[in-house]
């Protein structure tokens, strides 16, 4: 079996890449947001620890 | 005061909800022009064909009534909220759920029953049949209840948020599914000659349980969002 | 033995703990994910009826289950919450409601893509599909409530309700749905009885547990945020290395 055969599914690689990838990419911006979030966080709370220093 | 019973309670609230609607009339009206415009629209955007018509009556008329229970949510709660009276209920010593079944049932008379007494009229203009229309008000009858008690809860949640009408639209229509697939259920068995008790009794199970559980959950709701 | 389960049920305990097992729970996702889709297309073979399109089954179906479970699960938490009144548990439901909504638009889209050429349409009203639907709007419902109100505890607490109400509705949503589905004769994908081949099923449940984990891994770094976010005027929170850095 080659590889374009095993990408072309029998006729269904439309349908079943169409899934895996969206999926694969949903998950991974998932993945980014969640680190974002946490990263911009963590960087609110460093401005106010460095504010509430300086009084 | 101290001496009231709890359906003297239900009473006073309701007489109470009643008389203060009935100063701002244009209210109920509102809803009544909403739900009758709402389904006077369809056959405008599908068109003329009774066989269509007949078939698509039962939704129609359930969801114009679903949207337009939604439209006087807001106002279940939101004027009592904002002139404190709310406040003062909440610290009552009678039960909080049997004021609020009270509001509920305020709410349905004037918002839930036009819209019963209102629909064999629609019901004429998409050619349902005389049987038709009585189990219409009668699935109506036993379904709007539920559509303002569920509506309730939503109402409490969402009281003195900004956006809340859309809001409270969001959060209580996917609940009210079952409401409207047994009520508009029941019109479309009885077109296809069917039976509709099972779909009426299921209908009743429905309002009896939201009738035990519904007043108590949203004197919850209303405590999480008066404190 | 006594075991102070409480004692985790602080942010302040919590929020290490769940820093720690972060990688435990993301590296044999991602492990696991590779070994069920490695499975799924190179050892399982293709369906006697349904050709090479079942092997969507192997993300849709993980992604099914999972966004009801974490409905059930986030349920879980809120009702913690509001009976124990311990604000890590709301916490927790919070972070895990965009995860399911993800997973509900998942299984909607692979479902879809399932549909097309099973059915030919990408949308049929089966009872699954509409039930699935309607789970997503829930998840809408419970993240647009707790994103409109500023008071976190009242947000928790709102949030919490709903989530409870929701999940008793789900049962009679689905029994709703099902009963209008078979009135109107709405078609099901079946698959060919439990005639499934024993590496379909390795594949699949391979694949649910590599979700799992991946739930657990995301909503465990969100809550983190969550826990500094609530807590940042807490002493404990301006004390951590990550913060004076």
């Amino acid at each position: 079996m080659s590889w374009a055969e095993f990408f072309a599914m029998k006729g269904y690689g439309f349908y079943i890449w169409g899934s895996y990838g969206v999926t694969l990419l949903v998950l991974l911006i998932e993945v980014a947001l969640v680190r974002h979030k946490r990263k911009i966080t963590l960087q609110q709370l460093r401005q106010m620890h460095a504010a509430g220093d300086e009084e | 005061m101290n001496k009231l019973s709890l359906p003297g309670l239900l009473l006073l609230v309701i007489k109470r909800d009643l008389l203060l609607a009935m100063r701002r009339r244009a209210d109920v009206l509102t809803t009544l022009v909403f739900f009758v415009m709402v389904v006077s629209l369809f056959p405008l955007g599908i068109g003329p064909e009774q066989e269509i018509l007949r078939k698509i009556a039962p939704g129609v008329v359930w969801v114009a009534a679903l949207l337009a229970s939604m439209l006087s949510l807001g106002r279940m709660f939101s004027a009592d909220y904002l002139d404190g009276t709310l406040e003062q209920m909440l610290l009552v010593p009678q039960s909080l759920s049997m004021l609020v079944l009270g509001k509920i049932a305020a709410h349905w008379m004037l918002s839930g029953l036009p819209l019963v007494l209102i629909a064999p009229a629609l019901g004429l203009q998409f050619d349902m049949s005389a049987q038709a229309l009585w189990v219409l008000i009668a699935a109506l009858l036993l379904g709007t209840p539920v559509l303002s008690m569920i509506g309730a809860i939503g109402a409490a949640l969402t009281l003195g948020l900004r956006g809340g009408g859309v809001l409270v639209s969001l959060l209580v229509l996917p609940l009210c599914i079952p409401v409207l697939i047994f009520g508009a259920g029941a019109v479309e068995a009885v077109s296809s000659g069917m039976s509709v008790i099972s779909h009426l009794s299921l209908l009743g199970a429905i309002l009896m349980l939201s009738l035990v559980f519904t007043p108590w959950v949203t004197a919850q709701a209303l405590r999480i969002s008066m404190e | 033995m006594a075991i102070n389960w409480f004692k985790y049920s602080a942010p302040s305990t919590f929020y290490g703990l769940a820093g720690r097992l972060v990688p435990w729970f993301a590296w044999p996702a991602a492990l696991l994910f590779c070994i069920g889709l490695y499975v799924g297309f190179f050892v399982a073979p293709s369906d006697v009826v349904q050709g090479e399109a079942y092997r969507i089954i192997f993300i849709h179906v993980p992604a099914s289950i999972l966004s009801m479970f974490i409905y059930l699960i986030m349920a879980g938490y809120a009702a913690l919450g509001l009976i124990f009144n311990t604000r890590l548990s709301a916490m927790m439901a919070t972070a895990l409601a965009p995860t399911g909504a993800l997973f509900a638009l998942i299984s909607l889209w692979t479902g879809a893509l399932w549909g097309k050429p099973m059915w030919g349409a990408w949308w049929v009203w089966d009872a699954r599909l509409t039930s699935e639907l309607i789970l997503l709007f829930l998840y809408l419902g419970f993240i647009a409530l707790q994103a409109s109100i500023d008071d976190p505890r009242r947000a928790d607490r709102a949030g919490a309700l709903l989530a409870i109400v929701g999940s008793v509705n789900v049962p009679i949503i689905y029994f709703s749905v099902k009963w209008w589905n078979t009135l109107h004769q709405g078609s099901t994908i079946k698959f060919t009885g439990t005639s499934m081949h024993i590496a379909m099923q390795q594949a699949m449940f391979t694949m649910l547990l590599a979700c799992w984990l991946y739930v657990i891994a995301v909503s465990l770094v969100r809550v983190r945020s969550i826990i500094l976010e609530r807590e940042r005027n807490n002493q404990w929170v301006t004390e951590l290395a990550e913060v004076k850095r």
